[in-house]
């Protein structure tokens, strides 16, 4: 499974105005793998995933995507080179269909016949998606605007995908639902993700690798299994 | 009851009018969240844009005939598209992340540019316009004016149009998308500023529609000819609810309409005066507008 690295984010720092939000970042994330990134609210983790998105302008450090910089690219150049990002909180065109929704997580797609086979495997994959097709984005539960976020970025038929706290606000049964497909995506389509977490336990049950961050810094990384037994995340994290 | 129906007939025309307007100040409203004052002047540019190139075109466009007029209006509409887009690119685009106050001051500030270029090269004097002949049709007691007919079929084809392109069109779900959120717009793979740039073009050649209706009907044209219509559409928009489309149209057919009974009335002095004073009993019972949502505005 060694070979290519997916992503290498190097001395990341974002500043918003006068605070510093990331002072010293940096991960590697190997193609194929599921890496997660796991810290307390107001860690870094958003901030994190949104520079490396291009929604935010790093004002130092280095963003390598498939071999190449990226620093300062527009999100949907990011795009169609192959990344997706399902940012926190969801944010589902409200206002838009599903199917609408699911068609926008496809703009750059042009041939109707990939739309459409992309379609079908997210509705099979999430089939909820499928009954509720025509209904407003917004009348959607928690649980269902999740799946409805992550088959968006589906759709787009990404080869990196960033979740940004996928088990947010989420009822525990759809968190299990969400994490498996997680974990199915990743194995049946080959897809690379960084999943960033509160959830830690779950983070680090489906990852292979995790990255601690904290105030804004990596202060511990290391195979997910021996971050689980790690007394620090074990206190800090797991509760105890 | 034809006085009645006469003056529904003149009210609904001016209508037309001002919803075709407001259907620029929303769509933009929708996309940048603010009033884009010089939308008003784009009209009048719209006017004067049919009146010079019907001119430049005389010798070749059989004259005052219908194949004419739809090629020089397509021609005015395409001018104040472009003029749209480039007003956004470099007045507003580099406003984009400051405050709205600034980019609404800058707005004015593009509107006075644009009346007083009109004056410089237009003339300040009012210019008759005549784009097509006016005859007067008698229909079971009332009287229609060609030219409001025009008004009411371009209207009807043009809206539903918009509602096309809008609802069903790739670049007008992309429109939708980055009305409710531009970050996540954007991660979708849309190029934002190019659906911005979109949004001005469609709404400035709108702009531009009503502008050469409104001197079919009202034929003397000069620099300052924007003003009060694009006042009155402004409040169309907001009473429709400011930035939602079906509104900004319906908006503008009840102002248009309580004018023109106003007009005919014996307060019709007033009828400028009545127009605002409805505006503010609109907002004090439904700030958001008839049609529009309450949300919390996003600072
Ligand atoms: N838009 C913003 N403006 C100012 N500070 C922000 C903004 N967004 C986040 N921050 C600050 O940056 C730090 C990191 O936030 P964030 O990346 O959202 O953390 P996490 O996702 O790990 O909870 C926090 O201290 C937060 O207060
Ligand atoms: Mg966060």
């Amino acid at each position: 499974m060694s070979g290519s690295v997916a992503l290498e984010v190097r001395g990341l720092a974002v500043r918003y105005g006068v605070i510093t939000a990331l002072q010293e970042v940096s991960f590697r994330i190997p193609q194929g793998d599921i890496v997660t990134l796991i810290g307390c609210n107001g860690a870094g983790k958003t901030t994190t995933l949104r520079a490396v998105s291009g929604l935010l302008k790093p004002s130092a450090g280095s963003i390598q995507f498939e071999g190449s910089s990226i620093a300062g690219l527009p999100p949907h150049e990011l795009v169609r080179r192959g990344m997706a990002h399902v940012p926190e909180g969801r944010m589902v065109f409200a206002n838009l269909s599903v199917l609408e929704n699911l068609h926008m997580g496809a703009y750059l797609q042009r041939d109707k016949a990939k739309i459409r086979e992309m379609l079908e495997f997210v509705y099979t994959t999430f089939p909820r998606l499928r009954e509720r097709e025509k209904q407003l984005a917004g009348t959607l539960s928690g649980g269902e605007q999740q799946m409805l976020a992550i088959g968006r970025a589906l759709m787009s038929r990404p080869r990196f995908l960033m979740l940004d706290e996928p088990s947010l606000g989420i009822a525990p049964l759809l968190v299990k639902t969400i994490f498996e497909k997680i974990v199915e995506i990743n194995r049946t389509q080959g897809i690379t993700v960084l999943l960033v977490e509160q959830n830690a336990n779950l983070a680090l049950e489906v990852s292979r690798h995790g990255y601690v961050i904290e105030t804004g810094r990596v202060i511990l990384e290391g195979a997910s299994p021996v971050l689980r037994q790690d007394p620090q995340v074990r206190a800090a994290y797991l509760g105890g | 009851m034809n006085e009645f129906l006469q003056q529904l007939l003149n009210g609904l025309a001016l209508g037309a009018i001002y919803a075709l307007i407001a259907l620029g100040y929303t769509m933009v409203y929708g996309v940048l969240r603010f009033i884009n004052f010089a939308h008003s002047d784009v009209f009048m540019v719209g006017a004067f844009a049919a009146y010079y190139i019907s001119n430049g075109l005389a010798r070749w466009l059989p004259p005052e005939s219908i194949p004419g007029a739809v090629i020089i209006m397509l021609l005015a509409m395409a001018v104040c598209a472009v003029l749209g887009v480039v007003v956004e690119k470099l007045a507003y685009r580099p406003l984009r992340d400051r405050s709205k106050l600034n980019v609404l001051i800058t707005a004015i500030g593009v509107s006075l540019f644009l009346e007083y270029s009109g004056q410089l090269l237009f003339g300040a004097d009012p210019k008759t316009f005549r784009l097509l002949p006016s005859r007067n049709v008698e229909l079971g007691g009332l009287v229609l004016n060609s030219n409001q007919l025009i008004v009411f079929g371009l209207t009807l084809v043009l809206l539903l149009a918009l509602r096309h392109i809008v609802m069903k069109t790739r670049i007008g779900t992309a429109m939708r998308a980055v009305s409710f959120n531009h970050q996540a717009a954007a991660l979708m793979g849309i190029n934002i500023d190019s659906v911005i740039s979109f949004t001005f073009a469609l709404g400035s050649a709108l702009a531009a529609a009503a502008g050469i209706l409104y001197a079919m009907n009202y034929p003397a044209i000069e620099p300052l000819m924007g003003v009060m219509p694009g006042l009155k559409a402004f409040v169309a928009a907001v009473l429709g609810g400011i930035g939602n489309i079906p509104g900004a149209a319906m908006g503008g057919v009840l102002l248009g309409m309580v004018e023109s009974f106003v007009r005919g009335s014996r307060y019709s002095t007033y009828a400028d005066a009545i127009a605002f004073a409805i505006l503010i009993l609109i907002l004090l019972f439904r700030p958001a507008g008839l049609l529009g949502k309450s949300v919390v505005e996003k600072v």
